[in-house]
């Protein structure tokens, strides 16, 4: 039984909900250990923006009260998480890491957030990401970069937590915090969950509301957990998930009990590999933790069948014109007038109070996917770039489907390579996109998908595996996950230095 | 198709972006490397492909014709909407003079 604040940040939602329960350990006894992890860890990590402690032992003297009371307690009860400060929080600052929002101070609470509140959950704080959510190594934060606590042996260069969200991936790796929330728009949660040898699941587009999230691309964006395992994730996507009336796309189904569905049993399960995401050129390490899933599916009872999903090599320049396009629409918000900075230079006029406002506000990387995404959709090139990319989009979706006709789910990397070093990529916007080259096929389709850790690299550097499921098919993604997880038996955490 | 400086400038106008010359210059030669890397989609056949408008199929649903159903998107919280406005005037936002 842990008794002391190191043990009890190495735990998990699950384990932390059973000590809770039991009598084991209080909620405020957790919240304390993880606070603490959280300052100690904050000038090194830079994984928050804002730090909320006060917030956790709320939530968590609620809990202790309750159990005390003999309510009954909820899915998340006593678990403190970190929140991608992308969500809306009432009365915490909310900025998406962006200095156009810096001091943004919600007056209600996004859906997600306020479900993980009701279901017992305690905010740790707000954490560090791309600003925006565009990004895939953290480095576009106006906050600053969020450091992995991973590193290469006998070498203290900084890596990345991946992106966007990279405070979340970094927070969990580090044991500052047992899960956090993140988004994915292309990859953002799967990507840094690979790169720090954590897990996490994007679902089906629609199971989680989006209303309160900072949008960023709104036929893509995504929340889900990110966590130590995959029982977590299950546990913590039960109570983000649901319908909600307050957004359209929102998918008006009941939630299954996806924990309680667990299983790695695969028998009479087919997994696909999709020939084209095997590369000329791929990462040898990739390649061999890739071969090590195919055998651990098999080793799990499923049928490994080769499968072709022809359109992938257009999936990232899909995407690269369909996420600025909305990203120009959906930013066209920050105005200078209803929220955040506003710039008014001596007699400007109203467009030049917008012009500056944005100038100022606005990263480099958001300017950049602004310009793209206003000149796809500007007239005379919109048919040529902006409707034959979701015309590709389409084409993209149906070699799913025609795939999960013959198969139950698909196993493929997360990310082409382990955690590169920061400033690898930083000046060069195309090699960062390529990055996300496994992981936006499937948000362009919509589909759940969840990537775990499957090993590590030459460096000592975790990878993961992503599966990719059917439309409404966590379970079946969650599974797989599970079965590889039973077999990886994945162990590896990052050597504190900080 | 590629982008010049005047193009950039227009589209950063559009945008109601302000640039710098030095700003405008740097972005030329990136906007042209991502604009010649997804061209390569021109070599897709698409005929007869309708674009995607709904990624998951959903129906698009009417609420209750009721004031106030959900009270975190009904009306009547006019300090909440100024509250994070730069300048919220006499239960305004305020916006610099537009009409001489």
């Amino acid at each position: 039984m842990p008794n002391n604040a190191n043990e009890l940040t190495e735990l998990g939602i699950a384990a932390i909900r059973e000590g809770v329960a039991k009598g084991e350990f209080t909620a405020t006894e957790v919240a304390a250990a993880f606070n603490a992890a959280v300052a100690a860890a904050q000038p090194a990590l830079n994984a928050f923006i804002v730090t909320t402690p006060e917030k956790a032992l709320d939530a968590a003297a609620k809990v202790d009260a309750d159990r005390a009371a003999g309510k009954a307690l909820g899915k998340m009860a006593g678990v403190p998480i970190g929140m991608k400060d992308l969500f809306a929080t009432k009365g915490v600052q909310t900025t998406a890491a962006s200095r156009i929002l810096e001091g943004f101070t919600p007056e209600y609470e996004s859906t997600v957030s306020s479900k993980l509140w009701d279901a017992g959950a305690g905010m740790l704080g707000k954490l560090n990401l791309d600003q925006f959510a565009m990004g895939s190594s953290n480095e576009t934060s106006a906050f600053g970069n969020v450091i992995s606590p991973w590193r290469r042996p006998g070498d203290t260069a900084p890596l990345a937590p991946g992106g966007s969200s990279g405070g979340s991936s970094a927070a969990v790796a580090a044991r500052l915090a047992p899960a956090a929330t993140g988004t994915d728009t292309g990859g953002s949660i799967r990507q840094p969950a690979a790169f720090t040898g954590i897990s996490g699941i994007k679902p089906t587009y629609g199971r989680c509301s989006r209303w309160g999230i900072v949008a960023f691309a709104s036929s893509l964006d995504q929340a889900g957990p990110m966590a130590r395992d995959v029982r977590d994730c299950a546990i913590m996507l039960e109570a983000m998930a649901g319908f909600d009336p307050k957004d359209a796309t929102s998918l008006d189904l009941p939630v299954p009990a996806w924990e309680a569905g667990l299983s790695g049993d695969l028998r009479g399960k087919k997994v696909g590999i999709p020939r084209e995401y095997r590369m000329d050129g791929m990462d040898p390490d990739v390649a061999k933790s890739w071969d090590d899933g195919i055998a651990w599916l098999k080793d799990a009872g499923a049928e490994i069948v080769d499968i072709s999903l022809p359109h992938t090599k257009y999936a990232l320049p899909t995407y690269y014109i369909i996420a600025p396009a909305e990203a120009s629409s959906n930013l066209a918000r920050y105005d200078g007038v209803r929220y955040g900075l506003r710039e008014l230079p001596d007699g400007a006029n109203l467009q030049d109070m917008y012009a500056a406002t944005r100038a100022a506000g606005f990263g480099a990387e958001v300017k950049r996917r602004i310009l793209i995404g206003t000149y796809v959709l500007s007239a005379g090139f919109y048919d040529a770039y902006y409707t034959q990319a979701q015309k590709v989009r389409t084409l993209i979706s149906h070699d799913f489907k025609n795939a999960f006709t013959e198969v139950d789910v698909i196993l493929a990397p997360t990310a082409p390579t382990a955690a590169f070093a920061l400033g690898e990529k930083s000046d060069d916007p195309l090699a960062m996109y390529l990055n996300d080259v496994f992981s936006v096929p499937a948000s362009l389709a919509g589909l759940p998908a969840m990537s775990v850790p499957a090993g590590v690299d030459r460096n000592g550097l975790p990878l993961g595996l992503q599966v990719i499921g059917k439309a409404f098919d966590e379970q079946g993604v969650l599974n797989a996950g599970l079965a590889i997880e039973q077999r990886a038996g994945f162990s590896a955490k990052p050597a504190k230095w900080w | 198709m590629s982008v010049d400086t005047a193009t950039v400038a227009k589209i950063a106008s559009l945008a109601r972006l302000k640039v710098t010359e030095p700003e405008l210059e740097a972005m030329v030669p990136e906007l042209n490397g991502i604009l010649a890397w997804v061209e390569q989609l021109g070599e897709v056949d698409v005929a007869g492909i309708e674009p995607m408008t709904a990624v998951i199929p959903n129906t698009l649903r009417l609420r209750d014709d009721v004031v106030n159903a959900d009270p975190l998107t009904g009306g009547g919280i006019r300090d909440a909407v100024l509250a994070n406005a730069p300048a919220a005037e006499h239960g305004f936002f305020g916006v610099p003079k537009v009409i001489e």
